[in-house]
């Protein structure tokens, strides 16, 4: 039924149109596409983007209005532009000290963060597998854990300022036992949560401890262990800042202290944001080597 | 005496606290090369683990389980094992979730192209070749159980177990996957011991069909032969007095000799 009434179709449709059909047809197949395409992918764009654009727009147009009135205790977005230009379009700057450029600030923080996230992150894969593992060191451990865990990172500065009598080390002990915890204790919940099924697999192979660890073990709780690691930069993040405010020297923490003393309120704000975009980074960076490494298991 | 696989006066026991439940009762079973054995009973009844007892992944609390006079009291690639729930590692491929076992088992006696071909020969053998970049997640149930069973296989078993591997299906899926494993049991001759709870599946495959009694404390109640001719034919056999006479057995045992009490 259907074949005639196409063929016909064709019949009808070629005859009319075969000699202005030739341009039709070149320019028709390639303009759609690439059109449609680049319309498709800017309304993509437009859909992430422009909302926060909105929102941020009507923030700073309210935030200059309450602002910008005399008796105001906090400089409008206008002002803030204006005093902190300078540390804007030169971040580089060193004039010695504590007097530099903000990108000084944030990468001796970052390092700070890079060390002490490290350590935590090695150490807490390690005793969150002893912890999964053995039942025994569950047993003596977690209770232990439980209750550290709830100490503010704060509280452990002065310690470790008694402990190494240096801000330098203490600040990057402060992100360890800051950021330690949540990777433990998801390690060790993805280590406990393997199926027994894998674990029967591995017997039957008569995989070895080594074996197993690679080729069972960490791709099986990697979903936990990358879901601890994010909350531990958060937090590393988070410390960081506080923790540089204590004990002086280079750093964003320093920075916004030393602002505050001095009464550069533009400049807290200027290092709010950046500290704001450089903890966003750094999550994303650890969801995206997840995202990678787990082939996509983490996000769900 | 020198039967291929003995489970020889078995018993298990499981204990909880100060409570302690017998599951299996003096089980003695012997198998013969190349045989295919099932092991039918109602749920609960021990007869999973008998078979993790013979593979190895629990221990005995008396009796033993001896392969080629050897006894077994670990696991090992020479009684592979097909889980019920597939068990296939879901971060590797079709392809890398037999290849972890031949690597494990052949990695010394076979160079990296013998292992490869002998892969790709098991997954060809359970028609899952064109699946070999895939992973577990995005191939379908029976799928998987082939895959599951290519990796038991590429052990080359001394005795191969199923552990209910078509349960999980359904019942056209589960006929396919009984063709293959017939199939295969014909061209390859493998010792295997299978868990059902499907009396046709039983019947059709099995050289002998072990009955089981209701737990706890199961024994073996009954071990019927199955003397039909391969290779069998599941459409011929229906109506085959021979094949409806087994059915009827194992049917009276399972329904009328041994109820299951508990079931609802």
């Amino acid at each position: 039924m259907n074949m005639p009434l196409k063929k016909s179709d064709t019949a009808v449709a070629l005859p009319a149109p075969a000699v202005s059909a030739k341009v039709l047809a070149l320019g028709a197949p390639k303009r759609p596409p690439i059109g449609e395409r680049l319309l498709a992918h800017a309304s993509a764009v437009a859909v992430r983007v422009v909302p926060p654009l909105i929102v941020l727009t009507l923030t700073l147009v309210i935030w200059e209005m309450l602002c910008n009135r005399p008796g105001a205790t906090l400089p409008p977005p206008s002002r803030v532009l204006k005093d902190t230009w300078e540390l804007i379009v030169d971040p580089f700057f060193d004039r010695g000290g504590i007097d530099r450029g903000l990108f000084w600030h944030l990468s001796a923080s970052l390092q700070r963060v890079a060390l002490g996230y490290a350590l935590a992150a090695t150490a807490g894969v390690a005793l969150g597998t002893l912890v999964g593992q053995s039942m025994w060191a569950m047993r003596g451990l977690d209770p232990i854990f439980q209750v550290l865990r709830t100490v503010p990172p704060l509280a452990w500065l002065p310690l470790s300022l008694a402990a190494f009598r240096d801000g330098q080390p203490s600040a990057i002990f402060v992100i360890f036992i800051t950021a330690i915890w949540p990777i433990i204790i998801n390690t060790a919940v993805g280590i406990r949560n393997i199926p027994q099924d894998y674990r029967n697999v591995a017997a039957v192979l008569r995989l070895n401890s080594f074996e197993f660890f690679f080729k069972i073990m960490v791709p099986a709780a990697a979903p936990y262990i990358f879901t601890g690691l994010r909350i531990g930069i958060g937090l590393s993040w988070l410390a960081i800042v506080a923790a540089e405010m204590l004990i002086g020297g280079v750093g964003i923490g320093f920075f916004i202290w030393d602002a505050w003393n001095s009464s550069h309120i533009s400049e807290i704000i200027l290092a709010l944001i950046y500290v704001g975009i450089i903890g966003f980074i750094l999550d994303r960076i650890v969801a995206a080597v997840a995202t990678v490494i787990t082939r996509g298991t983490a996000a769900n | 005496m020198s039967s291929y696989l003995r489970i020889d006066h078995l018993s298990k026991s499981f204990k909880r606290g100060s409570n302690e439940t017998e599951v299996l009762h003096d089980v003695t079973l012997t198998i013969e090369r190349g045989e295919y054995v099932s092991i039918i009973g109602h749920s609960g009844c021990g007869k999973s683990t008998l078979l993790n007892i013979v593979a190895g992944l629990l221990p005995t609390t008396t009796g033993g389980v001896l392969l080629e006079n050897r006894e077994v009291n670990e696991p090992g690639p020479d009684r592979a094992v097909v889980f019920q729930n597939h068990s296939l590692l879901p971060w590797l491929t079709v392809y890398d979730n037999v290849s972890i076992a031949v690597n494990k088992v052949f990695g010394a006696r076979k160079s990296r192209a013998e292992r490869h071909a002998w892969v790709m020969h098991n997954l060809e053998l359970v028609q899952m070749g064109h699946a070999r970049d895939k992973r577990p997640a995005e191939i379908s149930g029976g799928m998987k159980q082939r895959v599951g069973l290519a990796r038991a296989l590429a052990m080359e078993p001394k005795v191969l177990l199923l552990d209910e591997p078509f349960g999980a299906l359904d019942a056209l899926t589960r006929a396919h996957l009984q063709d293959s494993v017939m199939a295969i049991h014909a061209k390859l001759g493998n010792t295997v011991l299978m868990i059902t709870h499907d009396v046709d599946e039983a019947v059709l495959l099995s050289d002998r069909i072990v009955m089981m009694t209701n737990g706890p404390a199961a024994r073996i109640g009954e071990v019927l032969d199955v003397p039909l001719a391969r290779p069998r034919k599941r459409l011929s056999l229906a109506a085959d007095p021979t094949y409806l006479k087994c059915r009827q057995r194992v049917l009276e045992f399972l329904y009328e000799r041994h109820r299951f009490v508990e079931a609802a």
